[in-house]
């Protein structure tokens, strides 16, 4: 998977969460929790549909490392590398 | 022979609109069965029978809004005969509290729809096809038929991608079904569905109302309690490690648990306060107050919240978190709420204090868990802590009851392999 695609899969699943953020406007550098408002049901859910889509269960000591979508798409890379 | 009547949904509702029937007349319908959906400020709600009967005749139709109280359906209790065929039933006529009134003037939709609904002996006959609330809406406010659209649901049902599909393909539609005024309405309409069917403004509306009537009737005390919430944390993490994450569980749940197990100790915190008189319950019934995207909080209630072990509740949570902002929460779960919980989550206030939900008598507020210095055995140590607040209500209960709360859920969040 490129970073593109993983990219796209990512703010797919964002927005199956969240229907209300619009995924143009999402920025790499913008915060989950504190930007996108995401509480920590939210968070798990997209771990959870992460972990569905990619295989990719991210454990929560990691969890900071995804805690943007410019951060998580380039964990995830790395993950499925 | 009775009649199923509107029930209300909490202390901020008035009215509802009926949007769905679940039974048909002629069904027998048990303890607790779902048997019609009404959309509310709150969103659509799943409305309960609680008694054993059989649904004689629908008094009310849907689509229509109605106040509290008002009569939807006649039904006789399993066993009796059936009254029905008798013409008179005067009754039914003397109940109605207010008549049936509906909150939009301009139905545009109902003017725009080619043949009248009228009143129909047989509702299944002619039933509508399954449609989600949020695609009846918009199919509502698009003018498009319901009948014309192939609903990929479960069942066949209509969901709202089939109605959007649908208007943004009009090539097959009718060009009385969908003018080009209508689909840009549509589209306005779309950027932010927080959840289907809900209406932000009246949400807020019955906030205030709901709030506003708690600070004038209940003379509320504060108390809180800044707690060491470092071995709940540890023991946590030692607990997800190498789980998926479909099994893992949230510091929210520790909470739950640690409040739920607390106030079984605590009676006077517990219950209902309707009349000027003060009804404890044994069961626990946990209101989690769930915060909707866009604004607004519904606080729908875990039911025997005290008999859940902690997965249990973390699978009470999550169902009740993802039926709350996207799909339907049951009227028990809007009315029987015995206390309520609140949690800030992580990055929000150090402390939270809670308006009490009438006819409850208490919110217990979480903060965001801080890492504090913090004295364990004359050493200075960094700990994750977090405030814990009670609002109660002084009628029922006083300071040093309420302490007694906070005390129980530091005691048990010290030993959370035992919760």
């Amino acid at each position: 998977m490129t970073e593109a695609e993983i990219r796209r899969a990512f703010l797919e699943e964002l927005t199956l969460i969240a229907p209300d953020i619009d995924p143009a406007t999402v920025g790499d550098d913008d915060h989950l929790q504190d930007d996108l408002e995401l509480d920590s049901m939210d968070f798990l859910n997209l771990i959870m549909a992460l972990h569905k889509r990619l295989g990719v269960a991210v454990p929560e000591a990691d969890y900071p490392q995804i805690a943007t979508p410019g951060r998580a798409v380039r964990y995830l890379a790395r993950a499925l590398d | 022979m009775t009649t199923f009547k509107m029930p209300s949904l909490g202390a901020d509702m008035e009215e509802g609109k009926l949007v769905e029937w679940l039974v048909s007349p002629g069904d027998s319908v048990a303890h607790g069965d779902v048997i019609a959906v009404v959309e509310t400020h709150k969103g659509a709600i799943e409305i309960e029978i609680f008694e054993a009967a059989v649904i004689d005749e629908f008094l009310a139709e849907t689509g229509q809004t109605l106040p509290v109280g008002a009569p939807l359906a006649r039904i006789h209790p399993r066993g009796e005969k059936s009254e029905v065929a008798s013409d008179n039933r005067p009754e039914v006529q003397d109940q109605a509290p207010k008549p049936a009134r509906q909150t939009d003037p301009v139905k545009p939709a109902a003017a725009r729809r080619p043949k009248p609904e009228t009143p129909r002996a047989s509702p299944s006959a002619d039933a509508p096809p399954p449609a989600s609330p949020a695609a009846r809406k918009l199919a509502d406010r698009a003018g498009v038929e319901l009948g014309a659209i192939a609903g990929t649901g479960p069942g066949g049902a209509i969901l709202l991608a089939d109605v959007r599909a649908r208007i943004e393909t009009p090539d097959a539609a009718t060009p009385d079904d969908c003018i080009e005024g209508q689909m840009a309405d549509v589209t306005d309409a779309r950027p932010h569905p927080a959840k289907p069917g809900l209406d932000m403004a009246a949400m807020r509306q019955a906030i205030a109302a709901a709030m506003s009537r708690s600070k004038r009737e209940i003379p509320h005390y504060y108390l809180a309690r800044t707690i060491d919430i470092q071995p709940a944390t540890d023991w946590l993490a030692a607990r997800n490690l190498g789980r998926d994450p479909e099994a893992r569980i949230l510091m929210g749940a520790l909470f739950l648990r640690a409040t739920t197990l607390a106030v079984t100790q605590v009676p006077e915190l517990n219950g209902h306060f309707n009349d000027g008189v003060f009804r404890p319950s044994d069961a626990v019934h946990a209101g989690l107050a769930v915060a909707m995207r866009g604004g607004g909080l519904i606080a729908p209630a875990i039911r025997d919240a005290q008999t859940l072990g902690l997965d249990a509740m973390m699978a009470a949570i999550r169902d009740v978190v993802a039926r709350a902002r996207n799909g339907r929460l049951r009227n028990s779960e809007m009315t029987q709420g015995t206390i309520t919980v609140s949690s800030m989550g992580d990055g929000g206030g150090d402390a939270l204090y809670g308006v009490i939900y009438p006819p409850q008598v208490a919110i217990v507020g979480f903060g965001a868990p801080v890492r504090r210095p913090w004295v364990v055995d004359d050493t200075v140590l960094p700990r994750s802590t977090v405030t814990v607040t009670l609002s109660a209500d002084h009628r029922v209960s006083d300071g040093r009851r309420g302490a007694r709360l906070l005390g129980e859920i530091e005691r048990l969040l010290k030993e959370p392999d035992k919760l």
